[in-house]
């Protein structure tokens, strides 16, 4: 594991370096122009959060009917991984939005359930945090719940706003950008990978302290 | 003076009241949004603060991962160290 | 499969005699609820009438503030008389033992709703009358559905610091499919030229929500509740 962080880090960064020359010779989106080259930050983002989530709700589910101290260490900081990426997420997507739809945020259930999650995420960690001793196994209840959740928040909000005018779809990608955005998922997915071992090696060490405490 | 005091608070809370009561004025124009500001919004600035604020975000992500990384390796240094004084 | 259910009666017979004998949580709550509708109530008022749409979701609001405060309170005393440990200690089911605090629970907010939505209905002139039927099945579907995960949320954090703000902060995000199936029913139910098509494809989705999530308490009350 230590001997794969530095390569892996060290290609995210080579690969976030080659991305604005990549981007920036993707050919302009017709409908949306420059603004949409926000798309290759903005999904990629999204593909790391939504990786960590699911490696987060399985890891949950272990540590509740396991009892498995690993998997929770991997449940945390997966969902500290996805809160990051999220914020990303969520950031520049308004950013984007402001520009092809004209508003900042729009209620449709995509955008929706994504801010859901990203809030259950927020629970996870604030309970995690502020519960005191013993609240690992129930933040791990909340995950799995938040997880499960997931299908009928999107439900619910597609049928609450169907009755309401749709906005433009993203469009499918034509052979220019295919390149430049696999680019930037590579880079981010690498990048999110290379997060994912410190922040896990930083569990793990903070649980070796609390043995010694409890040793000495 | 204190009576002074309120007898001013007073009046002027009434001085308020009829000028609350006032409607707004009405709003003249409907500019629809989506027209008017779409054309004129410039997407460059929105681009460039779209992956600042992307990078500024992993940043600090990694500069909190370093930071505390360093604090619990210096804490298991320090219980190492006094481990070993005890006579091990 | 006796037992459990002896179990489940059990419990929920405790929790109600105890609550007839006081009426502590369910007066509390109950006007905790109706200050809550009539606050809203000011904050959507428009020249002096209030907004159509407004009742059905301020109604939900209240509901869903009223059930949060209600199940801190059914905890606490819990937590009081450590009886919660007595429970887990006691040889039963221990899905029973949420069972019978959910149906006690339930109960509890049936009573409060049984009082609230006639306010609300007087308040907002909602035509609570035109679907009886169907709005009582909305209002219990999603009140299970809320209290189901409620009522394992709060059993969960009733060792731990911080319980009364966290309770809230892992209840509301997960519960969002309720209050908006509940919105929006009751919202189409409410509007003059009823939708009862709408309402009943929100029930629907309100039913599968509790099925899931009930099994999900089900399977996660002993692992999570266990030291």
């Amino acid at each position: 594991m230590r001997t794969l962080f530095l390569p892996t880090i060290l290609l995210a960064v080579v690969m976030f370096v080659g991305a604005p020359w990549l981007i920036d010779n993707a050919p302009m989106e017709s409908t949306m122009g420059f603004v949409q080259k926000i798309f290759y930050f903005h999904v990629p983002a999204w593909f790391v959060m939504f990786a960590a989530v699911f490696v987060c709700g399985i890891a949950g589910a272990i540590h509740v009917f396991r009892r498995s101290a690993a998997a929770d260490l991997v449940a945390v900081t997966a969902a500290e991984i996805a809160a990051v990426f999220g914020i990303v997420g969520l950031v520049t997507g308004p950013l984007w939005a402001r520009k092809a739809w004209g508003v900042w945020w729009q209620w449709d259930a995509r955008l929706t359930s994504a801010l859901i999650l990203e809030l259950i995420l927020f629970a996870y960690l604030l309970l995690r945090r502020y519960g005191g001793p013993g609240s690992e196994k129930l933040a791990s209840g909340v995950a799995l719940f938040g997880m499960a959740n997931v299908p009928f928040v999107y439900w619910s909000v597609n049928v609450w706003r169907t009755l309401h005018p749709k906005t433009t779809v993203v469009p499918s990608l034509g052979p220019g950008m295919r390149g430049a955005f696999w680019w930037c998922v590579l880079a981010f997915m690498l990048l999110g990978g290379a997060l994912f071992a410190a922040r896990l090696r930083l569990e793990c060490l903070r649980a070796r302290v609390d043995e010694l405490y409890l040793e000495h | 003076m204190k009576r002074l005091v309120v007898a001013i608070l007073l009046a002027s809370t009434l001085g308020v009241l009829p000028a609350a009561r006032q409607p707004q004025p009405a709003q003249e124009e409907f500019v629809p949004v989506r027209d008017a500001e779409t054309e004129q919004l410039p997407a460059a600035p929105l681009v460039m603060s779209a992956y600042a604020v992307a990078w500024l975000l992993i940043f600090l992500y990694v500069w909190s991962l370093w930071r505390r990384l360093n604090k619990v390796e210096r804490e298991l240094a320090e219980l190492g160290q006094r481990a070993t004084p005890k006579g091990r | 499969m006796r037992s459990f259910i002896d179990v489940a009666w059990l419990v929920m017979r405790k929790d109600l005699t105890v609550e007839v004998r006081s009426r502590e949580i369910v007066s509390t709550t109950l006007f905790f609820a109706v200050s809550c509708v009539i606050v809203f109530a000011f904050s959507f008022v428009r020249d002096g009438r209030a907004l159509e749409h407004a009742a059905a979701g301020i109604l939900w609001i209240a509901i869903a503030f009223a059930g949060t405060l209600a199940l801190g309170r059914a905890f606490e005393r819990e937590r009081q008389g450590e009886t919660l440990r007595a429970l887990l200690l006691a040889p039963a089911d221990r899905p029973a033992i949420y069972i019978g605090k959910l149906f006690g629970l339930l109960a509890l907010l049936a009573g409060v709703e049984v009082v609230l939505v006639p306010i609300v209905g007087l308040l907002f002139q909602a035509p609570l009358l035109a679907h009886p039927f169907l709005l009582a099945a909305l209002l219990a579907a999603g009140t299970l559905g809320f209290a189901a995960v409620g009522t394992l949320f709060a059993a969960m954090l009733v060792r731990s610091r911080s319980r009364d703000v966290l309770l809230p902060v892992v209840l509301y995000p997960i519960t969002v499919p309720v209050i908006i199936a509940g919105v929006r029913g009751t919202a189409a139910l409410f509007q003059t030229d009823a939708d009862t098509p709408m309402a009943i494809a929100w029930i629907t989705m309100l039913g599968a929500f509790d099925a899931v999530f009930v099994t999900l308490a089900l399977w996660t009350f002993e692992p999570v509740m266990t030291e």
